[in-house]
């Protein structure tokens, strides 16, 4: 009698179109994973989902007050707090992704080592996390153009999606590889939100390109400057779409995460024995 | 003089495998083909996990360092290579309940582990036919926070039931743990064997073709054991499912397997009838455990010392008219909380009959600073029956971490009767475990 074998297993190899198939055959698990961590993280706080709004609202007002009305930055003809929120509200949704994808593994080690499943499944799912808080937080965004009377162009608000997807590249990618590198040695979590600190002042969150003045090309380098100013451009109207600075940050992000896969899934097989 | 007749479980009926005929005709449904698995072990120098460490480390002991790399370089104290499984060959056909047996570092969890993916093999190939759900711990995924319901959710994804399986046996499910009451409450307010119920029912409805199992029924008191025993019957006798069982419990093994697996040092060493495999282990002489490679090191913990004593001195054979100590020492390398440490004591069939933490009795301890311990337990004299018993250390954060899980630290030791009891013989060959230790007082009354 001829068998069909429904799986193989032989040593990992590293990535290939099967893990893609494989990735869309565990789905369902993704948006488990996702309804947990959403679940578990409004259940114990008293205002729950709020927290999602607070934490970039209260940092917007602290940053106007320093940086907007005492140190005087420009901010592109826009009033301050909505320029500010508008970089905010991106980079939120950039550092929390990089840096809850760099610490999965670990936070799921109970799972890890006892249960088989694509484990990129677990950085995506945090993502899907991260896009609901950022839901939440464009809210604000909203009314605060509702407020300072801005109309977005509706390329602006078109452009927002994949806006994401440039700020979800470059934060997964990078996060993949710090992940691999948080199973072997934990230093990862306690460097990673200092580096992130500094990390905001050579992004044009709290500040406009413009302002580097003939350096601005290094900040160019960064992928989440290319996100920014085309948020800006797209819905505060100021200027009009910077198309290099977009491919400028897609294949930067596109790179990052193509290494990040492919570290991610070299180590893969040795998670289960040292995480 | 009354005789109590002791009281054995009857032997549940075995038919459910012994319908299944083992013939050619009968699909094949795990091919396993030269499997082996190597593990690097790193001695000492292992210890240094952190980056940080390993710098501060170098810094603070220069001379150590460079010696330490020279060491490394000469090859003297570099990472050893451990093939935890060598050439592993074996052919499951569909319907099949197979045991695995064999001492602790055989390599039984590793080759379940290998079947369920979530380690690669480093040699060889397996084949297999139809969906393989492994339980390997039951409860794998619970979230304290979430209720009972929503970790039936996400544990049966975790386990590979889709949504609308999970709707379907919701009811199921929620009835055969018995927890009606309390499915919309936090699992993090459940006792420890509701959790475990909850668990293991959402477990025993995943309705997989192939059902890994590793050593579940450790869990759970004596009536939800034999509900779990019987389940796992039902599904084979009814849906002729595939099993593959691992286990330290002879009992359990014999009463659900009909061939077993003698796993020796990473080989199979023996395969066939249960009963005639369940002999040869059992007969392999005085389970002569192999040393332990101490210190070892998991994650944060590192277990210095293990070691049974009776009047000062080492020893694995005591004497039940005098007390003996079981010392642990161990170091922790970052506060950890809900920690427990304690031995498991089980018999030589590996069914647990009694367990002491050092937390039972001092609970503030769960929040344990870094540090150097030593925690010492003496057992009375005159406690167990004479007998062989395994004397297994637990370390674990509760819910979060069992160190040391995949070798289980463990020493037999043989007890002997205190000098002044005087066993006689038993009818049915055993005498059970625990000895009352006073004597009886009868008197002649003399008619008045």
């Amino acid at each position: 009698m001829s068998t069909v074998y429904t799986k193989i297993i032989r040593p990992k190899k590293s990535f290939s179109t099967a893990d893609l198939t494989e990735l869309w055959e565990y789905r369902e698990l993704l948006y488990f994973f996702a309804w947990r961590d959403i679940k578990v993280r409004y259940k114990q706080t008293v205002v729950g989902i709020m927290w999602a709004v607070f934490q970039p609202f209260i940092t917007m007002v602290v940053f106007t007050v320093i940086f907007g009305k005492l140190a005087h930055l420009p901010s592109e003809g826009v009033p301050y707090p909505v320029f500010v929120y508008s970089g905010l509200l991106f980079w939120q949704f950039f550092t929390s992704s990089l840096s809850e994808s760099s610490n999965t593994l670990i936070s799921n080690a109970s799972i890890v080592t006892k249960v088989y499943f694509p484990r990129l499944l677990l950085p995506l799912a945090d993502t899907v996390t991260k896009l609901v808080d950022f839901s939440f937080a464009a809210l604000i965004m909203a009314g605060l153009m509702v407020y300072y009377q801005i109309l977005p162009t509706i390329v602006g608000v078109l452009l927002v999606p994949l806006l994401l997807l440039l700020a979800f590249l470059p934060a997964v990618g990078t996060g993949l590889i710090l992940s691999s590198i948080n199973v072997r040695y934990r230093d990862v979590r306690y460097v990673l939100p200092f580096f992130l600190q500094l990390l905001i002042f050579i992004t044009p969150v709290i500040y406009p390109t413009s302002i580097a003045g003939k350096y601005a090309w290094i900040l160019y380098l960064n992928p989440m400057t290319g996100v920014i100013n085309n948020a800006r451009i797209g819905l505060l109207g100021t200027g009009s779409l910077d198309w290099t600075a977009l491919a400028t940050s897609a294949l930067i992000g596109i790179v990052l995460f193509i290494i990040g896969v492919f570290v991610f899934k070299k180590t893969e097989r040795i998670f289960a024995d040292i995480v | 003089m009354t005789h109590i007749k002791e009281k054995l479980p009857p032997p549940q009926s075995r038919q459910a495998s012994e319908a299944l005929p083992v013939s050619n005709g009968i699909e094949t449904v795990i091919s396993i083909k030269n499997i082996s698995k190597k593990y690097r072990i790193a001695h000492r120098s292992a210890r240094y996990t952190a980056l940080r460490d390993n710098i501060t480390y170098a810094l603070l002991s220069p001379f150590q360092t460079i010696k330490n790399q020279m060491k490394k370089i000469l090859a003297r104290e570099t990472k050893e290579e451990f093939w935890a499984l060598k050439n592993i060959n074996l052919d499951v056909k569909k319907g099949e309940v197979i045991g695995i047996i064999g001492r602790n570092g055989a390599g039984k969890s590793t080759l379940l582990k290998i079947l369920t993916g979530i380690t690669p093999p480093t040699e060889g190939e397996i084949k297999i036919k139809g969906k393989v759900v492994s339980l390997l711990e039951v409860g794998t995924g619970f979230h304290p926070e979430l209720t009972g319901r929503e970790n039936i959710f996400l544990n049966g994804a975790i386990l590979g039931m889709t949504k609308r399986q999970i709707e379907k046996n919701f009811d199921k499910i929620v009835a055969f743990s018995g927890i009606e009451r309390f499915i919309d409450t936090p699992v993090k307010r459940y006792s420890s064997g509701m959790y475990v119920r909850l668990a293991f029912s959402v477990a025993a409805h995943l309705e997989p073709d192939i059902l890994l199992v590793d050593e579940v029924l450790a869990v759970g008191d004596a009536d939800f054991q034999k509900k779990c025993l019987g389940k796992m019957d039902e599904v084979t006798k009814t849906q002729g499912r595939t099993i593959l069982f691992v286990s330290h419990n002879m009992d359990a093994v014999s009463r659900l397997c009909k061939t077993t697996v003698l796993l020796e040092q990473g080989k199979i060493s023996a395969i066939g009838d249960t009963d005639k495999i369940i002999e040869l282990y059992l007969k392999g002489g005085p389970q002569h455990d192999t040393p332990l490679p101490l210190p070892m090191t998991d994650e944060n913990v590192t277990l210095t010392e293990f070691s049974i004593t009776q009047r000062g001195k080492q020893t694995e054979s005591i004497d039940g008219s005098d007390p003996f100590g079981i010392h642990i020492g161990f170091s922790i390398a970052r506060n950890l909380q809900s920690f427990r440490v304690g031995v498991l004591i089980k018999n030589s069939s590996g069914t647990l009959i009694s367990r002491s933490f050092v937390q039972d009795w001092e609970p503030e301890l769960e929040e344990i600073t870094a540090g150097h311990y030593n925690a010492n337990l003496l057992i009375p004299a005159r406690l167990f029956m004479a007998g062989e018993y395994l004397i297994e250390i637990k370390l674990f954060c509760f819910r979060s971490k069992d160190y040391f899980a995949d070798t289980p630290v463990q020493k037999t030791v043989t007890v002997h009767s205190p000098k002044e009891y005087h066993e006689l013989a038993s009818k049915s060959g055993t005498r059970g475990y625990f000895l009352i230790p006073t004597a009886w007082n009868m008197q002649h009354k003399k008619a008045s």
